[in-house]
């Protein structure tokens, strides 16, 4: 008798369950589904700042502000995208659009954006949204690497502090490192989790490419002089000059910053949006700076894959969707939502607000490197993910831990590179 | 069989190491989630915080309704293990109690089913379930947590159902009783520690799960606990750690309540005198 009511009880729930619908009806109204990816506290609040002021000042186009995470945004978006029910209005980072865009998954903008946002935002930006002939997102907010160091340590050590128009050239770079090094402390402690997008960004300084795309299109993995540069820099920081601690290497930003605080580093090269943690977590009265990262023959040119806005291909609203992007950007609305990621806009109008040009917290310094970021290397290269995960980050992390030489990681990374890339090219 | 002293005193240094190796995060947790900012950078991390604040769980659910996606993940814990456990435990005492080729093949598929990778599933059943218009429902969640569940809970179930002796339920067939109430007042009973520790296991799975949450609930008001801690964490794994101790360590107290309420019937040696021997 008891099995049979379970199984009544079961059916039952079945029943319940079939019924259940995700509600919602039509009253005449555009409903858009913004699913944003801002997760600091003030970053939020100014996200659902602004969508309050756009629905209050459009009633037929209501947008819903839905707070996504920046943990499997592209598992979580890739099946939304094939169920068809991904947001109308999606926020993501540049060098994961590129599969979507190919995919056919994110409407092109190209005809959707107005004149204004069109100009404001340069073309390298754009560049880095561009897939074909298309336009599959807007770029908005973006971050340069930088170098966080311990203000004090720099100034008794009476080195030359650099500045984005007389920045340190990488073997000066390593020389100084060399001299704060010694007595268990270190010049600097690279936080190389991710050693590959930070070793591609920070490599154009030097020159370096490693994506070659030729006149048919595809794209081959070759490291050359100019791609040495930065690992090889880094390599011999931590395995010759003994003026890298060899411990981060491994970790993520955040976990260097009590070492840091300690005064175990002189500097530890960040995000720029890490300064955000730095003001929250430094000890009273510890003195920090913000100096631009080491220049090469590219000058302080580097990679940045901007966070963007797109919008979904199976929205039936595009154009109202485009409609609240435009309003989203907006130069003033550009800098509040700079502010509250501690990150830099990409518009040219937004970047002229003086609230950005500070030297508090280092924000002058972020902003004058602006217009020497460039698309990541890896923008658009199909692949990328795959070569990244399972030739390039094993190579550079070996190569960083001292376990195998320059020689092989150009090997791996162009042998077993290029048959990963191939595979997409076909 | 009798342990020396010395061989006692190994063994209790070993369990209270084992105790220490698995108290260990917890702990952690617990010692981060009273921290401020500034303890939290420190280079010479303590057990004990300096200055205990409770600020992290006041910023924790200022940004972040914890308290709804607690009931929600609740829901969704609670109806994947009951549904589970109903389901499972006829099928699990038909698997141990009658072998043939197609329960061998069964058990076989239970083994193989675990193999499969979340991301193979996962587009499918979307399809699935927004056939089913079970999108953005916990039901649909509690469902595929069953199904996800089931399994496992199926494999556990079959082992304690083997382990309940053939002949009490043969002794209580010649005295009389029927095949039901043989099932209902002496095989069930026995079973129960079995049932619950296969319950227990299909709660923390689905209490724990993020990723099925992640792509199948898509309004705030309907996420679940994982998927709201997620947010804490930014792009290139930047997190908020105060608030995520904070929020982790909540987010742990009801799997302890559960284990504390129910550990008693999970361990007990219900089948002690049941068999002459």
């Amino acid at each position: 008798m008891r099995t049979g009511r379970f199984l009544a009880l079961f059916a039952g729930l079945l029943l319940i369950a079939a019924c259940t619908s995700e509600g919602g009806g039509a009253d005449g109204r555009v409903t858009l589904r913004f699913q944003s990816l801002a997760w600091q506290q003030e970053s939020v609040e100014v996200n659902r700042e602004l969508v309050e002021e756009w629905n209050a000042t459009h009633p037929d186009v209501k947008v819903e502000y839905v707070q996504g995470s920046w943990d499997s945004v592209h598992d979580q978006l890739l099946t939304s995208f094939e169920g068809g029910e991904a947001p109308d209005i999606i926020h993501d980072a540049s060098d994961d659009l590129a599969d979507f865009a190919y995919g056919g998954y994110l409407a092109d903008l190209t005809g959707l954006l107005t004149e204004r946002l069109k100009t404001d935002i340069p073309r390298r930006s754009w560049d880095t949204v561009t897939f074909g002939d298309g336009i599959y997102g807007v770029p908005f907010l973006q971050e340069p690497r930088v170098l966080v160091a311990n203000a004090t340590w720099l100034e008794e050590a009476g080195v030359r502090i650099p500045t984005p128009e007389h920045p340190w050239t990488w073997p000066e770079f390593r020389r100084i490192t060399e001299r704060l090094s010694g007595d268990g402390r270190y010049g600097v402690a690279w936080p190389l989790k991710e050693p590959v997008s930070a070793t591609l960004n920070l490599s154009l300084s030097a020159g370096g490419q490693l994506f070659h795309r030729g006149a048919d299109g595809k794209v081959t993995v070759r490291f050359e002089a100019a791609d040495e540069v930065v690992p090889r820099t880094i390599h011999d920081q931590a395995n010759t000059d003994d003026s890298a601690s060899p411990t981060t290497l491994g970790s993520g930003g955040s976990d260097t910053l009590p070492g840091f605080f300690g005064g175990r580093y002189a500097m530890v090269p960040l995000g720029f949006s890490y300064r955000q943690q730095i003001t929250q977590q430094a000890p009273e009265g510890f003195r920090w700076q913000v100096l631009p990262a080491p220049a090469g023959a590219g000058g302080l040119t580097q990679g940045v894959s901007p966070q963007t806005l797109s919008v979904a291909e199976d929205s039936p609203h595009k154009e109202e969707a485009a409609a609240f992007i435009d309003f989203l950007l907006r130069p003033a609305n550009m800098v509040r939502l700079a502010l509250g990621d501690w990150m830099l806009p990409t518009g040219t109008q937004a970047l002229k607000d003086p609230a950005l040009h500070t030297a508090k917290d280092g924000w002058a310094t972020g902003t004058a490197l602006a217009a020497r970021l460039r698309p990541a290397p890896a923008q658009s290269v199909r692949g990328y993910p795959e070569w990244k995960d399972k030739v390039a980050t094993p190579a550079f992390q070996e190569y960083y831990s001292g376990a195998i030489g320059l020689g092989e990681l150009r090997e791996r990374l162009e042998e077993d590179g290029n048959l990963v890339l191939a595979r997409y090219q076909r | 069989m009798r342990t020396s002293t010395g061989g006692r005193i190994g063994q209790y240094l070993a369990l209270f190491g084992y105790l220490v190796f698995l108290a260990f995060p917890f702990l952690w947790l617990v010692s981060t989630a009273f921290k401020t900012p500034q303890e939290l950078g420190s280079p010479h991390p303590t057990w004990i915080p300096r200055d205990p604040t409770l600020a992290n769980f006041r910023q924790a659910f200022d940004e972040q309704p914890l308290l709804r996606a607690a009931g929600n993940s609740l829901l969704a814990a609670l109806g994947a293990a009951l549904i589970a456990v109903l389901i499972a435990t006829p099928l699990a005492y038909v698997m141990a109690r009658h072998r043939s080729r197609l329960t061998k093949a069964a058990t076989g598929w239970v083994v193989v089913s675990q193999a499969f990778p979340l991301v193979l599933v996962i587009i499918p059943l979307f399809l699935v379930l927004k056939q089913l218009r079970l999108i953005n429902s916990l039901s649909g969640l509690v469902m595929v947590y069953v199904v996800w569940a089931l399994p496992f809970a199926l494999w556990m179930l079959v082992g304690y159902v083997r382990a309940v002796p053939a002949e009490l339920e043969e002794a209580a067939a010649v005295d009389g009783a029927g095949r039901l109430r043989t099932l209902v007042s002496v095989t069930a009973p026995l079973l129960a520690p079995g049932i619950v520790a296969t319950g227990l296991f299909a709660f923390i799975t689905a209490w724990n799960e993020f990723f099925f949450a992640l792509v199948l609930l898509k309004t705030p008001e309907k996420q679940t606990l994982p998927v709201v801690l997620t947010r804490f964490i930014g792009a290139e794994g930047v997190a908020d750690l105060g608030p995520l101790a904070a929020a982790a360590f909540l987010a742990t107290l009801p799997s302890l309540v559960v284990f504390a309420v129910i550990q008693r019937r999970i361990t007990g040696g219900m089948l002690a005198g049941a068999v002459k021997s």
